[in-house]
């Protein structure tokens, strides 16, 4: 993932407004080619998913909502592992390029935790005849979801960023760490209060179904892809701000040559930023 | 002592454990409100002895977790007031034996809360205190582990604004093993579950032994931070 001119803010020393000029968007020519790859699948995965794929013997339609159930839960585990290579490259590297992948990642995770969750439960319902029932790997799910909700809200804590990436990228790693434990404690745990866990995915899977789910998987990981370059590119710009933005705008406010205003404007500035 | 590491972790050990003792916190407010927690219990659950003895060890747990968060905050909280946290880093002592000595004053008082809440189930859940190897050495493998987590959250919530509502959203989801866990151990030590409590410790144990290791490569980059 390189970083195109773009991505910075523009050298010109306008005087248009106040506000550093960052890019109108963030899409380069590799993120428009992953977005219209991951379009296009995400409307076969709709056609395959709902239309062409063939109902479960035994669960009905309810067996379509596994094509994005599976996935998310797939993509929620890579973005994880992804946050917690950050969060070491951040510990031993200090890259901000490593903290910054960490945090976008992590946003996504919980985002495909709580997909895998909402339509687990709606898959529930109709399955076992309950929204929640303590299984082995919902469970777990649900901790994981938990557990990195509190890793986000450490991010968005109004700090220095240097404090805030170090200690985000300890959670990050306690939290990790967390996860064979918690999956570990809690399968322990259900399988001595029931016999097995129900099975979602039948071993003699037809054919069509086993295609649409593996297409799931594919479209989930483009989506990952697209979403994690659009979501670190908003993060860098924003550290860019942080860091440079502050420069820019006491040079304009100095270049205003008014000497009387220039000390108010001065905190003006370090209050709105 | 030739180990620097834990000569360093038994003077912030002391340092704490004598704040403690003259400030009076856990004895004077923490073991009371663990107490309330277990008359709130009662309420909630109508009394019921039945219902009671079945869920003792599952209410015990949820009792240490929450007053133990009221230690693990006050810990810190001490840490904060006057620049003691620069004087802490500045100090020369290895950011490891800090975390130790923190861990394990954190598990002393952890520990007090424990004895005395189970005086309050063995009183007033009626609890016949069976098994008692098997308990202290839950209690023993739980404590580590919750302590080490404690102090890294602790830690690394400290000197934050929002660290209240922070720490238990941090704490009582990573501690979720530790409960199932130590719940699970209680339950076959009580007799009211039959499952074998020492696998359930070795699981605390593996938790403990973990998150230490984790505390001591970490918590100096989290001191040096601020």
């Amino acid at each position: 993932m390189t970083l195109s001119a773009t991505t910075r803010p523009p050298a010109a020393t306008g005087d248009a407004g106040p506000a550093p000029g960052p890019p109108a968007h963030t899409g380069s020519s590799g993120s428009r080619v992953l977005g219209t790859l991951t379009i296009v699948g995400v409307v076969a995965l709709v056609a395959f998913g709902l239309v062409i794929s063939p109902a479960d013997v035994n669960q009905g339609d309810a067996v379509r909502l596994m094509y994005i159930h599976v996935p998310a839960a797939i993509i929620a585990y890579l973005a994880f592992f992804v946050t917690a290579v950050g969060s070491v490259m951040w510990l031993v590297r200090k890259s901000t390029w490593w903290d910054l992948v960490a945090a976008s990642s992590a946003e996504i995770g919980v985002l495909g935790t709580g997909i895998c969750l909402v339509t687990g439960m709606v898959w529930g319902r109709p399955t076992w005849g309950a929204y929640w029932i303590w299984d082995a790997r919902l469970t777990t799910t649900a901790l994981l979801f938990l557990l990195f909700c509190g890793y986000l809200a450490i991010r968005r804590i109004p700090a220095d960023p240097a404090v805030r990436n170090q200690r985000a990228a300890v959670a990050g790693l306690i939290a990790f760490v967390d996860v064979p434990i918690v999956h570990f404690a809690v399968s322990w745990w259900r399988s001595l209060h029931q016999d097995a866990t129900i099975s979602r995915l039948d071993p003699t899977i037809d054919g069509l179904m086993l295609f649409t789910l593996m297409l799931g998987m594919v479209v989930f990981l483009l989506g990952y892809l697209w979403l994690m370059v659009h979501r670190f590119r908003i993060a860098w710009m924003e550290d860019r701000i942080d860091d440079v933005g502050l420069d820019r705008a006491l040079d304009e406010r100095r270049a205003e040559g008014q000497p009387q205003p220039v000390a108010a404007a001065e905190t003006d500035t370090v209050g709105a930023l | 002592m030739s180990v620097p590491l834990l000569a360093d972790s038994r003077l912030v050990a002391g340092k704490d454990l004598r704040l403690e003792w003259r400030s009076r916190v856990t004895t004077n407010q923490v073991a009371p409100f663990a107490i309330l927690v277990l008359v709130l219990f009662g309420f909630a659950l109508d009394a019921d002895a039945a219902l009671l003895d079945r869920a003792t060890a599952g209410l015990y747990w949820i009792a240490v977790l929450f007053s133990g968060l009221l230690a693990i905050q006050r810990s810190f909280a001490i840490e904060a007031v006057d620049g003691t946290r620069d004087a802490l880093r500045l100090s020369g002592l290895d950011p490891g034996g800090i975390f130790l000595g923190k861990s394990a004053a954190v598990a002393a008082q952890l520990l007090t809360l424990e004895v005395v809440l189970l005086g309050g189930v063995a009183i007033l859940y009626g609890t016949d205190l069976a098994g008692v190897g098997l308990l202290a050495a839950t209690c023993l493998a739980a404590t580590v582990g919750i302590a080490a987590v404690g102090c890294l959250y602790g830690a690394l919530a400290a000197g934050l604004r929002v660290r209240e509502t922070l720490l238990p959203l941090l704490l009582l989801p990573v501690l979720a093993p530790v409960l199932i866990a130590a719940t699970r151990a209680f339950e076959a030590a009580l007799g009211t579950v039959g499952v074998n409590g020492w696998a359930w410790v070795t699981l605390l144990a593996v938790f403990a032994t973990t998150y230490t290791a984790l505390g001591l490569a970490c918590f100096g980059s989290l001191l040096e931070d601020s």
